[in-house]
This record gives C-alpha cells, sequence and structure tokens, in this order.
C-alpha cells in the first residue's frame, strides 16, 4: 500500500519526525523520499504533509490534513489561557484520537543548583521570574500552585536565561536532563509528561470515519503507541 | 485613511451581498414552503432573561450596560430569543409552531483562527413536536435547504446528547466524575477519555463501553447492535430514521459520540459537514427542556445554518473538493483561499 488509505497526514519535522516516519514505514507506507529529502513540504504520493510539529494542529484544525501527528506539549500550549481559575477547555478544535507512545518528554521546573533561586526570589520579592518557550502552559502551572509568576517569553536556548540572571527558574521540555546538566540546572518540579499524540479533523473524522477507522486500528496494534 | 474593524467581522460589499444573498433567498424560499414564519427579534437582550438557556461554551459574550444601569447582551444565537417570544407572545398558542430567522449573532473569537464574532445565521424552530415526527421533520427542512442552495457533498451526522449521560448513568460511573468524561467526549479528547475513565475508577468492560460506543459512526447497520444502556437513545435515533424520505436519509452518517457543545440539547444532535470545509458549517438538535425555563413547557427542534460557512463550502466545491486538492491549487496559482 503506497498512500494512508486517502488520508492527508501532517507529519511533523523536528524531534518527532523519526518517530512518526517509522511509524508510518510500519503502516506499509513508502518513506524512502520523505526521509532522503528533508526541503521538500508535499508528498502527494503518500498522502504527507511536513512541517514544525506547532504547525500541526494549525493545519488539522482547518482541514488541509484529515490527520497529524504532534507533542502532548504542542496541544496544551494551545489551549487558550483563561485565568481565574476559569474553565478552559477550549484549545484547537481538533479531536486527540490516540496516545502514540513516542517522544515521552517531561515538561519540568528548572533553576540553578545549589540553594533554589526561585524560591529565594518568592520569599523575598513574592513573584518569580520564569523564561520559557511555553508561555501558557508555564503561566497556568504557576497560577494552578498558587505562585505569583513573570512570564519571559523565548524563542531558543531557554537555558541560557537562568545562567545570565534574566530569570531565576525555566519551564522546558526534557528528554533525558542532559542539557539541563551541562548548564548547571536542576530539575525542581516536574510537571507533565508528554508524547506524541494522533489529531483529526473533526470534519474529517465523519467523513472519512472508515478510513480513519481503519488506520487507529492498525497503530493500535503496533507495539509501541497507547502504552505510554 | 485606514479605519480598522474588530477581527471576526467585515463589511459585505456588492459582490458578496450577492452571492450571500442567492443563498438566503433560496433558502427563505425553502422554509417558506414548509410553511415556517420569519421573525426578527432585537440583537439586545436583558441578560437576566438570557441566562435561563444555559448555553455552556456558546453563551454569549457581550455585555453593555443600559442607561439604568441595566445588563444588556448580545444574543449568541436565536434559539433562545425564540423560546423568549414563544413564552411570551405564544402562551397559549396552539402548536406546532414554526418559525424560521436570518439573524447575525455574535460570540467571543480565539485570536487568529478565523473565527467569527459576528456571525449571519439562517436557521428554524420547531416548537411543540415532539420526537421522532418533529425530528424528522427539521432534518427534511435541513437537506432540503442544502440541496436548494447546490451543496452537492453534505452530509448529515446524528447523535442522540442522551446517550452518553445514560451510558455513564446505567454503567454507574460516580456522579463526580461524569462532568470530567463529558468533557473530554465534548472535545473528542479519547486520550483524556480513558485517563479520566481510569481515574474515576471505572474498568472492564465498562470502560471499554465508554471509550467505544462514542467513536462508532456509520450508516444506519449502528443502530441494530447497540449495548444496553444506549438502547433507548438508539432507538429513538432509529424511530426518527424510519420517517425519513430517501432522499434525506442517504445524507445521514449516525454518529453516537456527537454532543454539541450548548447544553440545552436534550436528544437528537445534528452537524452538517462538507469535504470543502475542515468545520461544520450548521448544527441544530432537540431542547425538550428549553421552553420549560422560559415558562412554556414545550418539547422543540430546530437548526442553523452558518451563511458564511455555507457560502464557503460552496465556493470550495466549484473549485474540487478535498484537502489535497486544496493544497494543489494553492501551490500551482499561489493564491490562497
Amino acid at each position: 500500500m503506497s498512500t494512508a488509505n486517502g488520508l492527508t497526514i501532517a507529519v511533523p519535522r523536528g524531534a518527532l519526525f523519526e518517530g512518526t516516519v517509522e511509524l508510518l514505514s510500519s503502516l506499509g507506507i513508502d518513506t524512502g523520499e520523505l526521509r532522503t529529502n528533508d526541503r521538500k513540504l508535499l508528498f502527494e504520493d503518500i498522502g504527507v504533509v511536513t512541517m514544525r510539529p506547532s504547525d500541526v494542529p494549525t493545519y488539522v484544525e482547518a482541514g488541509a490534513a484529515d490527520i497529524g501527528v504532534t507533542g502532548k506539549d504542542v496541544l496544551l500550549e494551545q489551549l487558550a489561557h483563561a485565568g481565574g481559575g476559569a474553565s478552559q477547555s477550549t484549545g484547537r478544535d481538533v479531536y486527540e484520537l490516540l496516545d502514540l507512545g513516542f517522544g515521552r518528554c517531561t515538561m519540568v521546573l528548572a533553576s540553578k543548583a545549589g540553594p533554589d533561586p526561585a524560591l529565594e526570589s518568592l520569599r523575598r520579592l513574592g513573584v518569580m521570574r520564569v523564561a520559557t518557550k511555553y508561555p501558557r502552559i508555564a503561566a497556568r502551572y504557576l497560577e494552578e500552585t498558587g505562585r505569583q509568576g513573570e512570564i519571559v517569553e523565548v524563542k531558543g536556548s531557554v537555558e541560557l536565561a537562568p545562567l545570565t540572571g534574566m530569570v531565576e527558574a525555566i519551564v522546558d521540555l526534557t528528554a533525558t536532563g542532559t542539557t539541563l546538566r551541562e548548564n548547571n540546572l536542576v530539575v525542581r518540579e516536574e510537571l507533565m509528561v508528554c508524547t506524541a499524540r494522533l489529531i483529526a479533523n473533526p470534519v474529517a473524522h465523519k467523513l472519512k470515519a472508515a478510513r480513519i477507522d481503519e488506520l487507529l486500528e492498525r497503530l493500535r496494534g503496533l507495539p509501541a503507541a497507547g502504552k505510554a | 485613511m485606514i479605519h480598522p474593524i474588530p477581527s471576526g467581522t467585515r463589511d459585505v460589499l456588492p459582490q458578496e451581498t450577492g452571492e450571500v444573498r442567492a443563498i438566503t433567498d433560496t433558502l427563505r424560499g425553502v422554509f417558506d414552503r414548509h410553511k415556517y414564519g420569519e421573525i426578527y427579534t432585537p440583537a439586545l437582550e436583558y441578560e437576566s432573561v438570557l441566562a435561563r438557556a444555559d448555553m455552556a461554551e456558546a453563551r454569549p459574550a457581550y455585555r453593555v450596560f443600559d442607561e439604568t444601569g441595566t445588563v444588556l447582551m448580545l444574543r449568541s444565537d436565536m434559539t433562545a430569543p425564540i423560546a423568549r417570544v414563544v413564552a411570551t407572545r405564544y402562551a397559549d398558542s396552539e402548536v406546532p409552531l414554526r418559525f424560521c430567522y436570518f439573524a447575525h449573532t455574535y460570540r467571543g473569537v480565539r485570536p487568529q483562527r478565523g473565527q467569527l464574532r459576528e456571525m449571519l445565521q439562517a436557521g428554524i424552530e420547531l416548537i411543540g413536536a415532539p420526537a421522532p415526527e418533529g425530528t424528522a421533520e427539521a432534518l427534511t427542512v435541513l437537506c432540503d435547504s442544502l440541496q436548494a442552495v447546490g451543496l452537492k457533498d453534505f452530509r448529515i451526522g446524528v447523535g442522540d446528547a442522551s446517550l452518553f449521560p445514560a451510558l455513564m448513568e446505567s454503567l454507574q460511573v460516580s456522579e463526580d466524575h461524569r462532568g470530567g468524561l463529558l468533557e473530554a467526549l465534548v472535545r473528542r479528547n479519547f486520550v483524556a477519555l480513558e485517563h479520566r475513565l481510569h481515574e474515576a475508577g471505572v474498568s472492564g468492560e465498562a470502560a471499554e463501553l465508554l471509550l467505544e460506543v462514542p467513536q462508532r459512526r456509520g450508516g444506519p447497520e449502528l443502530l441494530t447492535d447497540a449495548p444496553a444502556p444506549a438502547v433507548e437513545a438508539v432507538t429513538g435515533m432509529r424511530r426518527v430514521y424510519e420517517l425519513l424520505e430517501e432522499n434525506v436519509a442517504a445524507r445521514v452518517i449516525f454518529d453516537l459520540g456527537l454532543v454539541r457543545n450548548i447544553d440545552y440539547y436534550t436528544g437528537a444532535v445534528f452537524e452538517v459537514y462538507d469535504p470543502a470545509l475542515g468545520a461544520p458549517i450548521g448544527g441544530g438538535g432537540r431542547y425538550d427542556d428549553l421552553l420549560g425555563r422560559f415558562g412554556r413547557s414545550l418539547p422543540a427542534v430546530g437548526f442553523a445554518l452558518y451563511v458564511d460557512s455555507l457560502h464557503q463550502a460552496l465556493a470550495g466545491e466549484e473549485r474540487g473538493t478535498g484537502a489535497l486538492a486544496e493544497l494543489r491549487s494553492v501551490a500551482s496559482t499561489g493564491e490562497p483561499r
């Protein structure tokens, strides 16, 4: 079988790419070109479009792709942040169908080794500054745990922020903790475990029900999926 | 000079007005043929009155104070205002009552998502007509409407809002957990649903059913082997289905997990899909308790079509359907849609 039975799949480039391509291969899809051509975006023969992981929900929500693979961190970050403990269920209008189990990472709160500078800041100044690529997740977490935080959004190398004294702590995703250790940071709290998820467009979920269900069935039959 | 307007609103200029008018005129003709009388209600209502409707995620988002300090709201749908009209102006009238409307409704939006703050809805309300006949009539008008405007590939998803609550009840899910489970289902987050079932201590066959039944969608064959707790809802769906003409029945997809994000639905719920658009272009259902909240207890059913979405779907069908077809046309012409 050369295509994912007529479905368009949004595949994330980056950390989840390898796992996703492997998944497609084990479904019998020819991923040769997908593996070798990293500039191409649209692989019509196999019904695949590639993009950065945070764009996957956008394309799937709009129906430009029927289904997609993205990280739980991305889905959580795209939940609208409603403050003051208001109910906040309004994420992307996509269906989360399956925990694919791979790409396992932990969202952590980390700060410099030694006496926790975040605690000290909270004690003396009543607020902790937190750098992150996930401003909504970080803000929600601090609010839920009753701490006043000042969120500083950065686009890359979050570890730099506490080392330069810009902030006292970071919220970031870590797989092995190596980068944190190398930068003399220690994990203070674990927020959540994030894995790759299979998401679907609501209309495709109805109009292409049989094809999506068949795919789900086969994915559930694979050793990795749903075991996270 | 450039003067901006709020995101999610727009000016409709003559070319678009002409196209939209063609759609609404056609719909008006269909509603009229089925004996639905057109009504207008104010866009502004008292907050204290509309609050009776309990609309969950579709609740009104805009409030203003009038000159006496009373809180007014911009309506977020037409079902609640029409329920108010029936209780107030048709308190003793014979039923069924049939109303149709073309009206702007107002909702809050999430930024950069193409959502409409001001949305033109065209719909009907059939008051005092119980299931299954009333439901079948509403579905028939809906199907006639979509066919009349020339939409080719649409399907109507039909579910029942009482099905999942009935399943939870009969499988003895503790009441504390029901809200969370229903919320996961409303978002169709099946991963969260599975986790929450585990948290709620539901396991084995019960968990299996609660996870698997709402994922069933397909043709009428779905209605023959429903598990015992779902039988009542499914029997209701089958009765409606049996009343449908062939051209309507052929458009129906049954979806045992269909739950809309509005709390007032009590029985059958529908959503309209077209492969040319990634989001529903209309929806509706039965709201047998809503009229009672306004003081005249009557069973009722209705639907609303989102005129702008319908317009987009029609344009999309003209260009050739399907997600990948869409991508190709963008790539080749360089023009977004």
